[in-house]
């Protein structure tokens, strides 16, 4: 199974979601600091971050993991504050699960965001899609422009994926988190917005202006048209 | 009840008609007896100035002092040893009579032919005597002219009277909608403080005691919303920390469940009993943030152009109630709150399922400017002191309910969701049985 980073300065929270986690097959880390869990990052597939801790906050935690690599991330948070959330997904989080949370349903959106690092694609072209400039290879899941590769999570390589199979169509943010996030009905939309935005700043040449991850208005997103 | 501005009105008005008739009345009584005083002096002097310059003769002629004393507005007549000369229209009253034979000067109003006439009569002396002639002189004469007068000023009088009236009804009708405007402002304010809101405040105009009034008013309201604030912020308070035990607990509780079928009898139910109320303080604490947000004003409201069809479907699919509910929903789209239309279809659905019996249905309708969902059942309905209850945070209509089968603000929450969209909840009972809960939502269309 996978080795999960769980960065929470509550000892019971802690403990009790390390026991649940640990139970459904998982490796757990436990660290009660932001100091404490970036060291760990190495030994980690998933970070299941609180946003409020001690000394560093999650928001710079986040910030600080986004840094160093395209390690998942999923926050936790005691408030389903607005800001927070928004705060949270703007400093590189994948999916957030608002305190007091399922072991379940942790486990599920655990299971989801490492899901979107692996192949769906049954037709291996080594060479890639090629979009402008920008190349997509749907099996070895390496995103090029101009040569040059560009890392991405997990989520926002799915997001790519997902948009740039039907170039020209409009996809809406519900059908996004549902295929993307694995969202049920009542999905946050702010996730796809949120990640539109990291894709485009890594993606585009203008993200104020974007070429390939273009906004329709009131119905969603739209891949091109190029 | 009358009114603070009709008793303002009724008490000028009836200060202004005591001073108007007062004033006018006395100016009135004053000048009429000056006119007819001064008339009758008139009439007085004239007589006894035209007898001191006729010679008199004894017995009297009569026409040459008849002529004397008459012209064109007086007539004579002139009594002589029972005989009498001249005007024998002239009527003279006894009394009269009575008065000139004693030597004086005398005169009387009488009425007579539809005028006023003033009689005056003198019995001549001999000054060398000293002595009555016995002839007695009277002359009479019309005072329509002053009657006239007099009329004319009573008609002024009262022209003055009406007119200050009407004026002074003025002056104290503005009067009182200056002082009661403020005194409707404070009703106003205080009524809707009584509603809820507790940031009214009122305009402070002036020093006088209405001002010193509405500064009472802001300073009890601005009090009331820092001690609501105080308490709201306590509930919010301990709501939040209330999460973080519970979050550990509803970690480990999947694991009670899974464990409970290995653990031996009380073990087992323990665990489950655990895990299942694990749950309920979970949702209890989750309604209580959410009633917090709304009594702190900070629930926001994510308005997206919803399926409505589709989306009351996935709230009944997602809780596993498809099957369980009757559904007719044609194909709407408006304007909502995806997650609250949620909330509120899930309470009133899992109300009825849990109250009511079955068959629960759920019906959307289209109407110019609203769309309309209603969530019936069939069982007894909702007593009629349940009726005004029904949105009150914790209310219990059956004492003996179990705790256990919900937070007890769920349908407090979906009343709060339903204005938060400027929309309505009301819940009433169906002609042929069963309790009917029907949520009006703008549609957004401007018809």
């Amino acid at each position: 199974m996978s080795r999960v980073l769980l960065i929470e300065d509550d000892e019971a929270v802690r403990d009790g979601l390390q026991l649940a986690l640990t139970r459904q097959g998982h490796t757990v880390h436990a660290a009660g600091t932001g100091e404490q869990g970036l060291g760990r990052l190495p030994e980690a597939d998933v970070v299941v971050l609180d946003l409020m801790l001690p000394g560093m906050d999650g928001f710079e935690v986040c910030r600080r993991i986004r840094a160093e690599g395209d390690l998942p991330i999923i926050m936790l948070t005691a408030r389903d504050d607005d800001m927070d959330v928004v705060a949270g997904l703007e400093a590189g989080a994948d999916d957030y699960v608002v305190k007091p949370v399922r072991a379940r349903v942790l486990e599920a959106r655990i299971r989801a965001v490492l899901r979107r690092g692996t192949t769906t694609d049954a037709r291996p072209r080594p060479e890639g899609d090629d979009y402008r400039g920008l190349t997509i290879d749907r099996a070895g899941l390496v995103v090029s422009k101009n040569g040059r590769t560009i890392g991405l999570t997990p989520t926002e390589l799915r997001l790519l994926l997902e948009l740039s199979s039907s170039p020209g169509r409009v996809l809406s943010r519900q059908q996004l988190l549902e295929a993307v996030w694995e969202h049920g009905y009542l999905g946050d939309s702010r996730l796809v917005d949120a990640c539109v935005q990291r894709l485009r700043a890594k993606i585009e040449d203008d993200p104020a202006g974007p070429l390939y991850i273009q906004t329709v208005r009131g119905f969603g997103y739209r891949f091109g048209p190029l | 009840m009358r009114s603070l501005r009709t008793r303002l009105l009724l008490a000028f008005a009836l200060l202004t008609t005591v001073t108007a008739a007062a004033v006018a009345g006395g100016m009135y009584v004053n000048a009429r007896d000056v006119i007819v005083q001064q008339t009758q002096d008139a009439a007085v002097r004239t007589m006894t100035d035209r007898v001191s310059t006729a010679r008199l003769q004894l017995p009297p002629s009569g026409d040459g002092l008849i002529g004397v004393l008459s012209d064109r507005d007086t007539s004579a007549k002139i009594v002589y040893n029972g005989q009498s000369f001249g005007d024998q229209n002239l009527r003279v009253s006894p009394e009269l009579r009575a008065e000139v034979r004693t030597g004086r000067v005398a005169w009387q109003r009488v009425s007579g032919g539809g005028s006023i006439w003033l009689v005056v009569g003198m019995a001549p002396v001999n000054r060398a005597t000293n002595r009555p002639y016995g002839v007695e002189l009277y002359t009479q004469r019309r005072m329509d002219n002053e009657d006239q007068r007099v009329n004319q000023l009573a008609t002024i009088a009262w022209g003055l009277g009406a007119a200050s009236l009407v004026l002074a009804m003025t002056l104290a009708w503005l009067a009182a909608r200056g002082v009661l405007r403020p005194v409707r402002d404070l009703d106003m304010a205080a009524h809707r403080l009584g509603l809820g809101d507790l940031t009214t405040r009122v305009p402070v105009r002036g020093t006088d005691e209405l001002a010193g009034v509405a500064r009472t008013f802001n300073v009890t309201a601005s009090a009331l919303e820092h001690q609501v604030g105080e308490l709201r912020r306590f509930v919010a308070d301990v709501s939040h920390e209330l999460r973080t035990p519970l979050a550990a607990m509803t970690a480990v509780a999947d694991i009670l469940d899974e464990e409970a079928p290995n653990l031996p009898g009380d073990a087992g139910q323990a665990a489950r009993l655990v895990s299942q109320e694990t749950r309920n303080l979970t949702r209890l604490v989750d309604d209580l943030m959410e009633i917090s947000r709304f009594d702190s004003g900070t629930a926001g409201l994510a308005l997206d152009a919803v399926d409505l069809a589709a989306a009351i479907t996935a709230t009944l699919h997602t809780r596993g109630w498809l099957d369980m509910v009757e559904t007719r929903l044609p194909p709407i789209v408006a304007p909502v709150d995806r997650r609250r239309l949620d909330v509120i279809v899930a309470n009133l659905v899992g109300n009825a399922l849990r109250h009511g019996a079955a068959p629960v249905s759920v019906t959307l309708d289209a109407f110019p400017g609203w769309v309309v969902i209603t969530v019936s059942d069939n069982g007894k309905g909702l007593p009629a002191e349940v009726l005004p209850h029904v949105f009150d945070r914790f209310y219990k209509a059956d004492t003996a309910r179990s705790r256990s089968e919900g937070s007890g603000l769920g349908l407090a929450i979906a009343w709060e969701n339903a204005h938060l969209h400027h929309g309505t909840l009301v819940a009433a009972n169906r002609p042929d049985g069963g309790a009917v809960f029907t949520l009006r939502l703008p549609s957004g269309t401007t018809s």
